[in-house]
């Protein structure tokens, strides 16, 4: 009889909350979020950290998350979302074919897809709207600050991350184009560390013991940046603001503006991670009715100088 | 006499040191005709005011470290199970990553260490052989040929690695900390360079003093009869791999002490398979069985060599790849047991036609 009792109180309070969540549902806009593991860079974490900071219910937002850096499994998991009713599905693709499914199955079922960091090949139409960083600007940005600095020559050593991913190409074509078309600018070595920082050390060890002079460091990553400056600091060879050396980074990891803000490096070029408030307009524009003119929306990265970066900067950049 | 020089020449082809020897010597001739700039070898002070040792052979036996290290174990695991440990990089970034938990206390990029050093290592050497003990039980008990017990960890391992840290982008910079990738003050020999022969002198003495290089060898030429003799086969393939799993930590605390970073993805990539091929330049049997473990080491330092000179050329990044690939190719075809087989017979021939 007790038991019974027991029984019937669970399963009313269990209908009870399930009532409250469906309740709740209504009001809130279901997302479903696939994107890639926390665990492949910081700034893949601070990526999630910031849609988990905007998708949630403050903000009038239900969420599911989904991490893989497998194509195939990122695919199943956004038609299981599709068929659980999302009203809009988030995607970060690892790979950028076979997507005409999930596209299709999205669409049939009216569920909005909106793209962010990564492109996949698809159609504009099968999309709302896609939100990327636009990797050959950063290049630009970076290299129109290293001529802005009027050095006499431009002896570089280029460090390049892991080849043909599209951080590398961007940001190596800028470099590459300079190099080409200014005849003060040269190249010293052009290799690649894959992201690590201690291959880039290597790198910069073997121009040193080779005697080469150089005076920019230009690495496609702030790992790489790091590891090139311990190298430095092993020769005696000085860099930063007044150094012998310039040092180039990127993706403004919070330590790495820190070496800005000491002087030890001259410049960190942004790669923003922070997404959510872009896609989190597209959303509100949709559900508000409107349309979205431009579908590619292209985020605003800054670079940062040594002399004007602020204590502020890397509280508010550092990943 | 002519007897004599036959058994000379062949007794030198069979010898397995030749091949890595071999191997440095062609590397250092092709230096010296290049630019024999190559070889200078100058001292500085560093920007603490330390006197170092700088230049291409420095960089060598400082880089070559890591892989002289891993090289013993990997050594021990291919001769006790004939197969190999693939996860050994996905080790190095475990044992590297408990290294920052415990130093950093709850900080990204810490002003001081938050626990001795000598403590951090201590961790790093039980979770390193804890991952040795897990592929060894997999290898050892459970009969899973090692690529495919080791290819969990493999897999597994760096997730692992950010999980310890819940992914956090750590930096350390700390003097005493970077002494062990870089220099101890004063000395002006690079650290690891020391780290690296004091572990090849523990693992000479153990070989020496110790029934384990004889033991090792016999479950790997022949499985059952050892068993049969009275060795604990299970146990011996078991503490080869529990070895190694010791080497992956010395080598983590090297690794992220020389940058004072961690890359969860990145660190030690592919360093596995350098070791296997160190293993293989040593003309060790990568079936299991008699092994070399000088001859070893030396393989691992022909690969820095080698690695050190591609850098030093100035390759492009596209390039590089193709061209170590062709370099390995022919050694690793030069020290395959069968063509030896067939150099020392061909020797042989030609001093027999002679006379």
């Amino acid at each position: 009889m007790n038991k019974k009792l027991v029984i019937g109180l669970t399963a009313a309070m269990a209908m009870g909350a399930m009532g409250a969540a469906n309740v709740m549902a209504e009001d809130l806009i279901y997302v479903g979020i696939i994107n890639n593991d926390p665990s492949e860079s910081g700034y893949r974490d601070a990526n999630d950290r910031d849609l988990k900071a905007t998708f949630c219910e403050e903000n009038g937002y239900e969420a599911d998350f989904f991490y893989s850096m497998d194509n195939d499994e990122q695919q199943s998991a956004a038609k299981q979302m599709i068929q659980d009713g999302v009203d809009y599905l988030l995607l970060s693709a690892a790979g950028t074919a076979g997507w005409e499914g999930v596209l299709q199955d999205a669409a049939d079922n009216e569920v909005g897809v909106i793209l962010f960091d990564r492109v996949i090949d698809a159609d504009e139409s099968m999309y709302a709207a896609s939100i990327v960083s636009d990797m050959a600007k950063e290049g630009d940005t970076a290299v129109e600050w290293l001529a802005a600095q009027g050095l006499e020559e431009y002896n570089i050593i280029h460090i390049q991350g892991h080849m043909g991913s599209a951080a590398q190409i961007g940001r190596s074509a800028a470099v590459d184009k300079a190099v080409e078309e200014n005849d003060n600018w040269n190249i010293v070595a052009q290799q690649t560390a894959d992201w690590d920082g201690e291959q880039a050390q290597q790198i910069v060890q073997a121009a040193i013991d080779a005697g080469d002079s150089f005076n920019v460091i230009y690495a496609e990553n702030d790992g790489m940046a790091k590891g090139a400056a311990d190298a430095l600091d092993k020769a005696n060879i000085s860099h930063g603001v007044d150094g012998d050396v310039i040092i180039m980074g990127f993706d403004c990891n919070t330590w790495a503006l820190e070496e800005l803000l000491a002087g030890n490096w001259n410049y960190d070029g942004q790669c923003n991670p922070f997404q959510s408030s872009y896609i989190d307009e597209v959303i509100q524009k949709l559900e508000a009715g409107e349309e979205i003119e431009e579908k590619t929306i292209i985020m605003d990265e800054k670079g940062f100088d040594a002399a004007t970066i602020t204590e502020e900067d890397v509280a508010t950049y550092g990943i | 006499m002519n007897k004599q020089k036959k058994s000379f020449v062949s007794e030198l082809l069979h010898n397995q040191m030749i091949i890595p020897i071999a191997a440095i010597l062609l590397l250092v001739i092709f230096n010296l005709i290049s630019d024999p700039s190559f070889f200078a070898i100058k001292l500085t002070h560093n920007n603490l005011g330390n006197p170092i040792l700088s230049g291409n052979l420095i960089s060598v036996i400082d880089f070559g470290s890591e892989l002289a290290i891993l090289a013993i174990g990997m050594t021990l695991v291919t001769a006790a199970s004939g197969g190999q440990d693939i996860s050994v990089g996905a080790g190095v970034a475990i044992a590297g990553s408990l290294i920052f938990k415990i130093l950093r206390g709850n900080e990204n990029t810490p002003a001081e260490l938050h626990a001795p050093i000598i403590l951090a290592f201590l961790a790093a050497c039980l979770a390193g052989m804890a991952c040795g003990a897990f592929n060894g039980v997999l290898v050892a008990i459970f009969k899973i040929q090692p690529m495919v017990a080791t290819l969990i960890l493999f897999t597994a391992g760096r997730s692992i690695a950010s999980w310890i840290n819940m992914n956090a982008n750590i930096v350390i910079n700390d003097q005493t900390f970077a002494i062990f990738g870089g220099f101890i003050p004063g000395i002006p020999v690079p650290t690891p360079v020391f780290i690296a022969i004091l572990c090849i002198i523990v693992a000479f003495l153990v070989l020496k003093f110790t029934n384990l290089g004889l033991y090792t060898q016999a479950v790997g030429i022949n499985e059952s009869s050892s068993r049969l003799n009275g060795l604990n086969t299970t146990l011996i393939k078991w503490v080869t791999f529990v070895i190694l799993g010791l080497c992956v930590a010395v080598v983590s605390l090297i690794k992220v002490s020389r940058t004072g970073q961690l890359n969860y993805n990145g660190i030690a990539k592919n360093i596995e398979m350098d070791a296997i091929l160190a293993v293989a330049l040593g003309g060790n049997a990568l079936s299991g069985g008699k092994f070399n473990l000088g001859a070893s080491i030396l393989g691992a330092y022909a690969i820095q060599f080698l690695t050190t000179t591609l850098l030093k050329l100035k390759i492009s990044s596209e390039a590089l790849p193709a061209y170590k690939a062709v370099v390995v190719i022919l050694l690793v075809v030069i020290s395959a047991p069968t063509v030896r087989e067939k150099l020392s017979r061909m020797a042989n021939k030609m001093k027999s036609k002679k006379s």
